[in-house]
């Protein structure tokens, strides 16, 4: 039973309510790093572990510090917080661990801090009610799971269908995010389907 | 002179959607309806123009290598009076746009300001950038919302535009704000290659 929930939650954050393509968090890293495959997949693998950790510190943080105080307003101002030094840390292990791939990410780790989609997930647990559900923790970070793989999928679709724009023949006025933002139109339009699934 | 050159460049020629490309979630979440993008306008702007003011005030004083995170604790704060605010006097608004409000804090646009004007300028430049940046942020909006409300939801300020015509949901949801933003930079990039 709690399986099925959880599943419905990772299925329908990844297609149903695709982060980038149809709630539209996340737009500035998806414009930005999607000119090639490979650092699109390693944007992706970042962002995603980022979000699951962010959905478990920010559910704790809100659960056991800010309710039991009564200071509920300062969610923004702490979640941020969290975020920024959860990035800072990625960072700082990545680059002890394997400097390959810190050399691979670049400027795209500290870039995550800025990523609304993650301060996103965090707020939208809050929201979705998962503080008083009984397995709210678990149900919060495949929240913040599938929202990291929905915003890959989209992030390294549109990689790859503009790897090939490159070389098509685009008006030159029409050249770069014009056309760019005329795809992720359609691609959303393909996404529009999925809201069609009942869980 | 100086003064009035430093508002208007927010609006054309610096327009932080249209020319810079950032702070393209609330822009492409948000323009659903005129209204909606409106508050978010004000909302937007009294954030960027306050962070602006606190920042170039402490500029001298912060160290350089701690500058973000205290940059964002300014703009935490004022996201966190709108969102009372809203909270407290417009509840319909607060409910209509959502999430929206406190992600504010991560507009790029507004650090994007702090970072690139308002740490290296005085006090009424910067607040001036933030009041024109914050102008060009909402005339891109309000165009946007008011395609895709008319088009979409066949309304504009809560009234029905043609009687019994079936309007295109697809213009409200996801897509249409993805083609209306891509048509509309196509249009600008015909009118600056025909200019120069």
């Amino acid at each position: 039973m709690e399986i099925k929930i959880l599943l419905g939650i990772l299925i329908s954050t990844i297609f149903i309510n695709n982060y980038v393509l149809s709630q539209m968090l996340g737009l500035c890293p998806f414009l930005g790093v999607s000119k090639k495959l490979d650092s699109a997949l390693g944007m992706g693998l970042a962002v995603i572990f980022v979000m699951v950790m962010a959905s478990f510190f920010t559910y704790l943080i809100y659960k056991f510090i800010l309710i039991p105080y009564d200071i509920v307003y300062l969610s923004t101002i702490s979640f941020i917080l969290v975020i920024a030094a959860l990035v800072q840390l990625v960072e700082m292990v990545i680059q002890k661990v394997s400097p390959s791939l810190y050399q691979a990410l670049g400027i795209f780790l500290p870039l995550i801090t800025t990523n609304c989609a993650v301060l996103g997930v965090a707020l939208l647990n809050i929201n979705s009610g998962f503080i008083t559900s009984k397995m709210g923790l678990l149900e919060s970070m495949v929240q913040g799971l599938g929202a990291g793989l929905g915003f890959t999928l989209a992030l390294l679709l549109m990689a790859g269908i503009r790897e090939r724009l490159e070389l098509a023949d685009i008006p030159k006025n029409l050249k770069g995010l014009p056309i760019t933002f005329i795809t992720a139109g359609l691609l959303a339009l393909a996404f529009l389907g999925f809201s069609g699934m009942k869980i | 002179m100086n003064y009035w050159s430093e508002f208007k460049k927010g609006i054309w020629a610096k327009n932080p959607i249209l020319v810079i490309g950032i702070g393209m979630c609330p822009t492409l979440a948000v323009s659903t309806s005129v209204s909606n993008a409106f508050w978010m306008t004000l909302a937007t702007t009294f954030v960027l123009t306050g962070s602006n003011l606190i920042v170039s005030l402490v500029k001298g004083f912060v160290p350089d290598h701690i500058r973000m995170p205290i940059f964002i604790s300014i703009i935490a704060t004022f996201v966190t009076v709108v969102e009372l605010m809203l909270n407290a006097f417009q509840p319909g608004v607060f409910k209509a746009l959502g999430i929206f409000i406190p992600l504010i804090v991560v507009n790029c646009i507004i650090l994007g300001r702090a970072e690139e004007f308002a740490s290296k300028n005085g006090i009424i430049t910067s607040m001036l950038d933030g009041l024109g940046m914050g102008l060009g942020f909402g005339l891109t909006l309000s165009a946007l919302a008011f395609v895709r409300e008319s088009l979409g939801a066949n309304k504009l300020f809560g009234l029905t535009l043609i009687p019994g015509m079936q309007p295109s949901t697809a213009m409200i949801l996801a897509p249409g704000a993805f083609f209306t933003l891509g048509l509309m930079l196509w249009g600008m990039n015909v009118i600056n290659s025909r200019k120069g």
